[in-house]
């Protein structure tokens, strides 16, 4: 990982449509003019992460938490709507999902 | 109650507070009208607060002054009030993790440690400012204004706690609750000149908070003292079945280690990585006097490594970020908040693309990125996986030094408050604040941010000490110990010393 | 380069010049009381968006914990399957973008299952057993439903947009991943819907969940891909999501094996690709490949902790496994003395519970096998309708036979009494109570409707007191009528051969 690829325009672009987020061009210019320098601060890690070492996901080790199968208090239907953009028969309103061709 | 008594009860520790309201020398809806009052008077210009709950908070303040005049028996803190950081939902009040995304959401449930500040009957006065969804290190990357420092209203408060510790620190409230990723409950402490405590990951249930990094967040006190952190810190820990990495640990006598005042024989170990370099020397002046004191005082000063500290801001800078592009997948403009609507093509996709796009700021896009990148196919060993591997180093660096000492200690931030604006355009030089208290996020340990002084423009500094995991008593024991020496030197609570805010702060 | 510029394989000639090979995912929805991860009940009919809580619907804050019983029920699956249990395994996230998932990303295991390497045998219509290899089995979340609005048909395609009930979000499912099925040749789609109706079999066994196909319960992503003969290469395969019957998932593996021969023939490659099968057409249609589809950035779900089976609790759980349907079958084949034709008309009718239950309740189980693939299957034919949504339990079907056994009632009678059971009149001996159906033996009854016949009938008398004895049947048909079908058959001939002097 010593020589990870810079992060360019395109690179930028694809992890924007990836993350679902639109950007200008100004905001893809800037990002990936920042990128490369932060992943090179960050990139240090792969000195040490050897083999050997263990990867730690959660700071405090626990196995097996589990809740028993019992039914808890619910929402109701317009608790769950009330901070829908947009409702419709009990239901949330979302656009389209396939565009049409 | 005259101004002058006004003046004077805001300016006590949530402590003296309760005991007043025990004594019967005030109500809680007349203590909590007072800071109702203050923030009126001076968060126009400080911006620390994005809601202000005057009507509920009052309505609770009357509950338990009645519950307290029918001989209930009631919390210790029951009609003391308190503000809430607003990335942690409340039931009926507006929640916006500072962002724009999720302007005018009122959430139709609690997170577990509000409905434990709602039992004990502490009125909320209202939703803290912060750093969007908790990304930054000044509260500058809120979409809806900087918060100022109340030392000096061009500087920042910290982050992305900003909020909260401005308003303990500017007597808005006596208390409030923080959360710490990395750093953002204990830099903002730092900065501003008050106390802030990242408890031991899992200590404090996160059911409900809104996540950024959900192995690295925790919640915590933001006070103006030790005892108060305790206090809090009691009030809000504890087993929780909504959270499965939540401890099942009891909760330890935090308020009576604070006043034990006691460090004869505590083995404070000073860690070599965190001073020098980056450090500002005044900052570093004060980190040195303090554990003078705490010699003075019978404690032991030990010099350790924890070599593995300096690979911290880096797996930081990846585990954050990875973490933080999951948590925030669910904002698209579907369930809730902001949507916004292309005009060309309104698929789900490009509403999704576009209210994101529009909804979220640069420091939040940036992680999100970030955090993709990091994630994403043939990266993920590279990245994510060696951050993790890191962060196993940096645990065996603390359990090695926690073989030689009982606490350790570092200056809390490298620098006193930055000027607002300073290093927006800098992201690098914004991550450095974190450089110190990064590492207890990696290992979920716990740490303490007290005033160690006034450093550079006469402003506040902090010092840090940090604790194994579940020792966290540690921290309150070391920490009101040095509370009680630096304000016998300085004659008073550092907090004192600060400029006078008058009428719209001005 | 779209499907319908390509020509369809007859499949026989298909299979006469390629090995299919499949593979299939089969997801099963649990029968939990509540979800994968929060306390919202796990309910098929409510109103919209009322089973669920902060958690299940994604809300910011809300945090998942692991429901125990939905665990439990992931190893018993996994027992079942012949699979090791994992010692400690974890839950990933899954990410992609879409609206039915509250969170933007999928609750599941990754390289971690819970159970892996396994096998189950199939046995097919002939009684050839396959062994099907398991690879792993996994437990994960349901998504939300959709309702597309707006298009002529309800379907995505041309929809101006959709409601989202989010009801089913977090719904606990097992994903059960075979390794390839070889060597299944011409038979491919047999094998691909016996091995499905299998494990609905074991999941009902195991009363992990009620595993009805039609309500989605069970679902099958099916796997098809070609290649030249035994001994070469895996072909590339396409995936046809969410097949949800028998018939279709058999139509799915024959359409799919007469397309790729045809793209192959034509030169052209398979694209890896999902695909959807239509009912209406019984064909398949591409799933347009999305360019982000294959970057999922799992990454170890950092709000849920391990999941590791004490090998205490797994052995608890093996010995608590209920005799699993294969056992089941060669014990039931054994008690109940049928041919293996029968036994296979049996289970392929579905009629396998059903009879255990008439046998449990008195009847023989020739009797009992006798009634459901008889009548009963006729009648269920009639009302296109699966035997076990016949309005007749099995008791009652015990009850009917006992009348008959008993010589209460004979068994045209049987039949129209069954047919007021249906009716839903009332038990089988309550009705022929009420309406006086029993069979009439009592000779001083028949004994007068035996007289009357030989005065009105001279000529058949002639015919019998002659020799012809088996004209005596002339004489009866007249006394079953007089006695509208209920004169007991038997002693009628005998006391008309009193009567006439005759012997038989
Ligand atoms: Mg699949
Ligand atoms: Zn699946």
């Amino acid at each position: 990982m010593s020589h990870m690829p810079s992060i360019g325009r395109d690179d930028v672009a694809r992890l924007a449509d990836l993350a679902r987020i639109q950007l200008t061009d100004e905001e893809i210019d800037r990002f990936a003019g920042e990128f490369d320098s932060i992943m090179d601060a960050v990139a240090s890690v792969s000195e040490v992460a050897t083999e050997d070492v263990p990867a730690t996901s959660h700071p405090i080790a626990m196995t097996n938490v589990f809740r028993e199968d019992v039914v808890e208090t619910t929402l109701t239907q317009e608790q769950a709507l009330a901070g829908a953009p947009e409702a419709q028969d009990g239901r949330f309103a979302v656009p389209q999902i396939l565009g049409e061709e | 109650m005259t101004d002058a008594t006004q003046h004077d009860i805001i300016r006590t520790s949530a402590a003296a507070q309760a005991a007043a309201l025990v004594a019967g020398e005030i109500s809680s809806e007349e203590l909590t009208r007072a800071h109702l009052d203050r923030i009126t008077a001076v968060d126009d210009d400080l911006n620390a607060f994005l809601h202000v709950n005057t009507e509920e908070a009052l309505s609770t303040a009357r509950e338990v002054d009645s519950r307290r005049a029918a001989g209930e028996e009631l919390h210790g803190l029951a009609g003391v009030p308190i503000a809430v950081k607003d990335v942690v939902v409340t039931q009926g009040q507006p929640t916006t993790a500072g962002s724009r995304i999720l302007e005018g959401w009122i959430p139709p449930y609690d997170a577990t440690l509000v409905s434990a500040l709602r039992t004990a009957g502490l009125p909320i006065l209202g939703k803290t400012n912060m750093d969007e969804f908790a990304m930054g290190s000044s509260t500058e990357t809120s979409a809806y204004g900087p918060t100022r420092n109340p030392w000096d209203r061009d500087r920042i408060p910290g982050g992305s706690g900003g909020g909260s510790a401005a308003a303990v620190g500017a007597y808005e409230a006596p208390l409030a609750i923080g959360t710490d990723t990395g750093g953002s409950i204990r830099q903002p402490g730092a900065v501003t000149g008050t106390v802030g405590v990242k408890p031991t990951y899992g200590s404090v249930s996160r059911y409900g908070l809104i996540a950024m990094a959900s192995s690295l967040d925790q919640a915590g006190p933001v006070t103006r003292t030790v005892e108060d952190s305790a206090l809090l810190h009691e009030l809000i820990a504890g087993h929780d079945p909504h959270d499965s990495t939540s401890l099942t640990d009891p909760v330890g006598a935090f308020a009576a280690a604070a006043r034990s005042k006691d460090v004869k024989g505590l083995r404070v170990g000073v860690i070599e990585e965190l001073e020098g370099e980056g450090f500002a020397p005044e900052v570093q002046a004060r980190f040195t006097e303090s554990l003078e004191q705490l010699e003075r005082a019978g404690a032991e000063i030990v010099r350790v490594k924890c070599p593995n500290f300096r690979y911290a801001l880096g797996a930081y800078y990846l585990i954050m970020p990875s973490e933080a592009s999951s948590n925030l997948a669910k904002f698209d403009g579907m369930r809730f908040g902001l949507r916004v609507v292309p005009e060309d093509h309104p698929t789900a996709e490009n509403v999704m693309k576009a209210t994101r796009g529009a909804g979220f700021g640069d420091e939040v896009k940036r992680r999100i990125l970030l955090g993709t990148y990091a994630l994403s196919a043939g990266y993920f060993d590279a990245y994510y996986g060696s951050a993790q591997k890191v962060r196993t180093l940096v645990q065996r660096d603390f359990a090695a030094a926690f073989e030689q000492v009982d606490v350790l200690a570092s200056p809390t931030s490298p620098t006193v408050a930055f000027r607002l604006g300073e290093k927006v355009d800098d992201p690098m030089a914004m991550y450095m604040n974190d450089i110190a208290t990064i590492p207890a996020n990696l290992a979920g340990t716990p740490g303490i941010s007290i005033p160690s002084g006034l450093a550079e423009d006469g402003l506040p500094a902090g010092i840090q000490f940090l604790a194994p995991a579940r020792a966290d008593e540690r921290l309150y024991r070391v920490g009101g110990a040095l509370e009680a020496l630096l304000e016998d030197s300085w004659g008073g609570p550092l907090l004192a010393k600060a400029p006078e805010l008058m009428n719209g702060a001005k | 380069m779209t499907a319908s510029t390509i020509d369809l394989v007859d499949y026989d000639e298909a299979i006469s010049r390629f090995d299919p090979v499949l593979g299939i995912e089969v997801h099963v929805e649990l029968g939990t009381a509540t979800k994968m991860f929060d306390g919202a009940p796990n309910i098929f009919a409510a109103e919209p968006n009322t089973a669920i809580t902060p958690t299940s619907l994604g809300l910011p804050g809300a945090l998942p914990v692991v429901n125990h019983k939905a665990v439990e029920f992931a190893i018993k699956i996994g027992l079942a399957l012949n699979c090791s249990i994992a010692e400690t395994c974890r839950f990933s996230r899954k990410q992609y973008f879409y609206p039915d998932l509250t969170k933007n990303f999928q609750t599941s295991q990754y390289d971690e299952p819970i159970a892996y390497e396994g096998w189950v045998d199939v046995e097919l219509e002939d009684g050839e057993i396959i062994r099907v290899e398991i690879e792993r089995a996994h437990m994960e979340e349901d998504a939300g439903k959709n309702t597309h609005v707006g298009g002529s048909t309800g379907r995505i395609h041309g929809a101006t947009h959709s409601q989202v009930d989010y009801n089913r979000a977090g719904v606990p499912l097992v994903e059960i991943v075979t390794k390839p099925i070889p060597n299944t040749k011409g038979r491919a789609p047999e094998v691909a819907a016996a091995y499905v109706r299998t494990l609905r079999d074991i999941f009902r066994a195991l009363e992990i969940s009620e595993a009805k196909m039609e309500r989605g319960n069970v679902r099958a992503d099916i796997n098809v891909s070609l290649r030249a003969n035994p001994e070469a290469e895996l072909g590339t395969r396409t995936e046809t999501k969410n097949v949800n019957s028998f018939r279709s998932i058999e139509r799915t593996v024959r359409y799919e094996i007469s397309r790729q021969a045809g793209v192959l023939d034509a030169g052209q490659k398979i694209i890896q690709e999902t695909r959807h099968f239509h009912e209406d057409t019984g064909g398949t249609s591409s799933g347009r490949p999305k360019s982000d589809a294959e970057d999922y950035r799992y990454f170890p779900e950092p709000d849920l902790v391990p999941v590791a089976p004490s090998r205490e609790w797994v052995e608890e759980i093996r010995t608590s496994l209920p005799e699993l349907p294969a056992a089941r079958r060669r014990r039931l084949l054994g008690d109940w003395g049928f041919t293996d034709l029968e036994m296979r008309d049996v289970i392929n009718a579905d009629a396998l519970d059903l009879i255990e239950s008439t046998v449990a309740a008195g009847a023989s189980a020739q009797s009992a096998r006798k009634w459901w693939m008889g009548e009963l299957a006729r009648v269920a034919r009639e009302q296109e309708s699966e035997l076990h949504e016949l309005a007749v339990t099995p008791a009652q079907i015990a009850e009917l036979q006992g009348l008959v056994d008993g010589k209460k009632i004979n068994d045209k009678i049987a039949k129209q009494v069954l047919t007021k059971v249906l009716a839903g009149e009332g038990d089988p001996a309550a009705i022929v109570e009420k309406e006086g159906l029993a069979v009439v033996s009592d000779d001083s009854v028949l004994t007068g409707a035996v007289d009357q016949a030989i005065a009105d009938n001279p000529d058949v008398v002639a015919k019998i007191q002659g020799g012809k004895v088996q004209a005596i049947g002339a004489l009866i048909g007249p006394i079953m009528k007089a006695t509208r079908g209920q004169a007991d058959a038997g002693r009628v001939r005998e006391i008309i051969m009193e009567k006439l002097g005759v012997t038989g």
